[in-house]
């Protein structure tokens, strides 16, 4: 506790970092899925390929993946572009599945009704199927929310600045109290970021105020 | 693309296979720290998850551990357990394996349970009244049709240890890692790059196996009725 107290500016911009490098790879998962789930629900052919693309992605282990794209990307080793890049890949691979069966979980006599009523394709896609996919698609997100936080860490191992830093530090001191500081910031972004989604949810999602429990059991 | 060829090349290359630090040891060390930690995971998860599922009762604190347990970052608890234990730079297959281990135990109950959730009530109660003990139930109904499901899990654990015992090398912990880690310092990409690709296509292989072998563990009936729905 003291430690932590004495070193509360360290903690802060190595936090700042943490959380620079883990947004950008939750939006643009959230951005990318949600249309390549969209596509996948459409058309079965598409749906093969993406879900063992996606199992393909989730497979590369992570450090490995911070050392191969700067050869493929042409960056630097030392670039946080990297992780952001890797770090998305991750965050498509666990949300292409759950994207393309909320899709699929729409039932289909609302569906037919919205064509009933003169829907045209563009309009069902944002005002009905968008909208009740919506629960699941959120689920997801905290899932890859988590998953993100946790592996930005893995960074410090290459020399990125984040949290993890107190991870390599702290092992190379055997300091155990530094250790727990950086396990118990990343718990706490994690948390932060949930209960965010979670509010975020309930702005954008008002109709689904009795939430399913059974959405937090997948994976 | 140079570089890939390079690290082409250096696997390629035989002078890099034998010896404590080669390849040959590398891969071996990295199989069997996976193999120690899924069994271990398996021990503790699989029963868990059949009692919880077959009872239906602890889903609630399954489903909060295993989220709490995502969001731990895995340097952080390896390097934790490593200073915490006292393991020295050398000795690190304990802390490790336990790590790897925690990590891998959602998946394998999150399977194990949802496997077995999923069982149309009815398909249990009729077991019950032929006379099958709970335990007959267990292992005679729940588990074949909940063995998809359960193979899944344990899937995705494997591949996750895998990954994470790439990591684990940072501890003086053997494996693949250590081609990576190793390279960094002095600036050597062939032998990072080879790492990263030789611990990629570990991984893929593992998944291509198992994935093989789900579809040869579930039962022809089971096959058949997920086919018809």
């Amino acid at each position: 506790m003291r430690w932590a107290l004495a070193n509360a500016g360290q903690i802060w911009s190595l936090a700042v970092n943490h959380v620079v490098i883990a947004v950008p790879p939750i939006i643009l998962s959230l951005l990318l899925s949600v249309p390549l789930g969209w596509w996948a629900h459409r058309h079965p052919a598409v749906r093969r390929v993406l879900l063992a693309g996606s199992g393909f992605l989730y497979a590369l282990p992570s450090l490995p993946l911070f050392v191969i794209l700067p050869v493929l990307l042409g960056t630097r080793i030392l670039d946080p572009v990297n992780v952001v890049v890797a770090l998305t890949l991750y965050g498509i691979a666990l949300m292409v599945r759950t994207a393309a069966e909320a899709f699929d979980a729409v039932d289909g006599t609302v569906r037919e009704s919205a064509v009933a009523v003169g829907h045209s394709p563009t309009q069902r896609f944002w005002r009905v199927d968008l909208p009740l996919a919506g629960p699941p698609l959120l689920a997801g997100l905290r899932v890859v929310s988590a998953s993100t936080l946790s592996l930005v860490s893995v960074g410090a191992l290459i020399g990125v600045q984040s949290l993890g830093y107190f991870f390599t530090d702290g092992y190379t001191r055997s300091f155990v109290t530094e250790i727990a500081v950086g396990i118990i910031g990343t718990v706490l972004l994690a948390v932060v970021f949930d209960v965010l989604l979670v509010l975020g949810g309930r702005v954008l999602l008002p109709w689904v105020r009795a939430t399913d429990t059974r959405t937090g059991a997948s994976g | 693309m140079s570089f890939v060829l390079a690290a082409l090349a250096w696997i390629a290359d035989p002078a890099h296979w034998p010896g404590p630090g080669g390849i040959g040891t590398r891969l071996t060390q990295h199989l069997w720290y996976s193999v120690l930690a899924v069994l271990l995971a398996g021990v503790i998860a699989l029963p868990l998850g059949l009692w919880i599922g077959h009872t239906g009762r602890g889903r609630g604190v399954a489903i909060g551990i295993s989220g709490a347990l995502r969001a731990l970052p895995s340097l952080g608890l390896l390097t934790f357990l490593a200073v915490a234990l006292g393991v020295g730079i050398d000795g690190a297959l304990l802390p490790s394996t336990i790590v790897l281990a925690v990590l891998a135990v959602p998946p394998i109950l999150a399977g194990a349970y949802a496997g077995v959730e999923a069982i149309d009530p009815d398909v249990v109660d009729g077991a019950r009244a032929v006379g099958m003990s709970e335990r007959q139930i267990v292992t005679g109904v729940e588990m074949p049709l909940a063995a998809p499901m359960i193979l899944g899990g344990f899937r995705s654990a494997t591949l996750q240890v895998i990954a994470t015992a790439t990591i684990a090398a940072y501890l003086g912990l053997g494996g693949l890692g250590r081609l990576i880690l190793d390279g960094l310092p002095v600036r050597d990409y062939s032998r990072m790059l080879a790492g990263a690709v030789l611990v990629t296509v570990l991984a893929l292989l593992v998944d291509g196996l198992l994935t093989l072998l789900q579809r040869r563990l579930t039962t022809a009936g089971v096959r058949a009725s997920i086919g018809a729905d």
